[in-house]
């Protein structure tokens, strides 16, 4: 049987801010269906890695390797930066990303916003696109809302529709970049269980998260970051079930 | 009913000649300007000094010394030009620079240098995230400048714009110093045969008020249409 290429596949990845060094050195792999969480407290580098993977951000050392291809970088007196824009635009359309301020495009409607990417980018048949679209938003309970402007919908809605906007690009990985941290707190629920059942599916997700139930109960792996290195890494119930770092365990502990 | 003694068909041909001028330097103001602030905004360090060099350069000379500069040295200049051409090549060709496409040049040069400004401020008053959400869904720079970028700017750049067509439109009655017969040159001449002034500088002013209303009122509907989604009317 040929072995179908990962998903995802980051090899020591670092970042340098300046003479700050935030990543130093964090590597992953995610399989089909994998979720991973990143957690750490604040300034862990967890978003900066995440928005490494889709070249938000751009490493200063490391690769990254989409389903078996390969993001190729050429040295420039800024430093390290693509050699091709058009591979990085190709892969990112394979990432869809979810922002912690949902960044849904303000001046288009909900209905516009999902099928964006897929029409301009992906080439896909409008028509097409409007149907995959309102079935999406059906799904992630917006069916009658996509008419509407993200300024008329609440932050949960928007973070609903913005899913919806990820999934309209049948994405490899999907990103999830504190997804919930924005939002009022009774409209968390709605959205966490949007990704349950995403993960359910068996889509392949890494989530920066500080929903610790949320990593418990849906991650395949958990990464515990700490000043930009892996600090504990495994599967949600020995990392943080059971942690063996100080630091980690000081994390997990209730805070009140 | 005011006599206008015969010149009203030439008021109405200047009048004209007044819209069409001031639209044709709108446009390519518009366009110098997206360049302007694009070339402002980028990382390229020449692209940069260049945009510098030239709203400072245009918005510190006088508009009507630089539409003199521009018409009477832009003929000198071009005259060199097909000078050399015929001593060093045998090329024998003649270009006389045209008072109408000189006063569009000079108006959107000069305006272009304000629209930079204009569009620049309004560029960055886009939210970063929208722009960063369009590029992790892999957009192009060129698309998601048509996509996101353009239509998120315009309800930043439009106050600005309309402002600047204002003046724009008032700056247009200079060009009769370069032999342009636009309304208000029609209105000296007249003035200058009947003496009486108010017969014609009342209905030109009339006139101007007129294109400034209904450029409001367009203004006005353009400001709506970008404003969709974003909670203000």
């Amino acid at each position: 049987m040929a072995e179908t290429p990962l998903p995802l596949e980051v090899r020591n990845l670092k970042k340098r801010f300046g003479d700050n060094e935030v990543l130093k050195g964090l590597s992953l792999e995610a399989r089909q269906g994998d979720v991973i969480s990143l957690i750490g407290a604040s300034g862990s580098g967890k978003s900066t890695f995440l928005r490494c993977m889709n070249l938000l951000e751009l490493p200063d050392e490391g690769d990254l390797i989409v389903h078996g291809e390969s993001i190729r970088f050429k040295q420039t007196r800024r430093g390290r930066e693509p050699a091709d824009w058009k591979q990085v635009e190709r892969i990112r359309a394979k990432l869809s990303m979810v922002f912690q301020s949902f960044n849904l495009w303000a001046h288009m409607t909900l209905l516009e916003n999902v099928i964006e990417a897929p029409v301009h980018v992906l080439g896909k048949p409008k028509k097409e696109a409007v149907d995959h679209a309102r079935a999406l938003l059906e799904r992630v309970g917006l069916a009658e809302r996509a008419d509407y402007y993200p300024a008329q919908l609440s932050g949960g809605q928007q973070q609903r529709g913005a899913i919806a906007r990820a999934l309209a690009m049948e994405p490899e990985v999907m990103l999830f970049d504190e997804p919930t941290s924005a939002l009022d707190p009774e409209l968390v629920g709605d959205v966490l269980k949007v990704m349950r059942d995403l993960a359910d599916e068996g889509r392949t997700m890494i989530v920066v998260t500080h929903e610790m139930a949320f990593a418990r109960d849906v991650s395949s792996q958990v990464i515990y970051l700490h000043q930009g290195q892996v600090e504990e890494a495994g599967p949600p119930d020995q990392v943080l079930g059971n942690p063996r770092s100080e630091r980690l365990k000081q994390f997990l502990a209730p805070k009140f | 009913m005011i006599d206008l003694q015969g010149y009203g068909p030439r008021l109405l041909q200047g009048a004209w000649v007044t819209i069409e001028l001031g639209l044709l330097s709108l446009l390519l103001s518009i366009i110098l300007g997206l360049l302007t602030a694009t070339a402002k905004m980028s990382r390229s360090w020449i692209a940069h000094r260049l945009g510098t060099l030239y709203t400072t350069l245009i918005r510190g000379v006088p508009d009507l010394v630089l539409m003199m500069l521009l018409f009477f040295g832009g003929q000198i200049g071009v005259n060199m030009i097909t000078d050399w051409l015929y001593y060093q090549f045998d090329i024998d060709i003649f270009i006389n620079i045209n008072e109408f496409v000189a006063g569009v040049v000079t108006i959107g040069l000069i305006f272009g240098a304000y629209m930079g400004e204009t569009f620049r401020g309004a560029f960055l008053a886009v939210d970063s995230g929208q722009i960063e959400a369009a590029r992790a869904y892999g957009m192009s720079e060129s698309l998601m400048f048509r996509r996101i970028r353009f239509p998120q700017m315009m309800r930043h750049a439009l106050p600005g714009l309309s402002n600047n067509w204002m003046v724009l439109l008032k700056t247009t009655a200079l060009v009769s110093v370069i032999g342009l017969t636009d309304m208000v040159r029609v209105a000296e001449e007249a003035t200058k045969a009947t003496h009486e002034p108010f017969t014609f500088l009342i209905p030109v002013a009339v006139i101007y008020l007129l294109i400034a209303s209904v450029s409001e009122w367009g203004f006005a509907r353009l400001q709506k249409r970008y404003n969709v989604g974003f909670g203000e009317s």
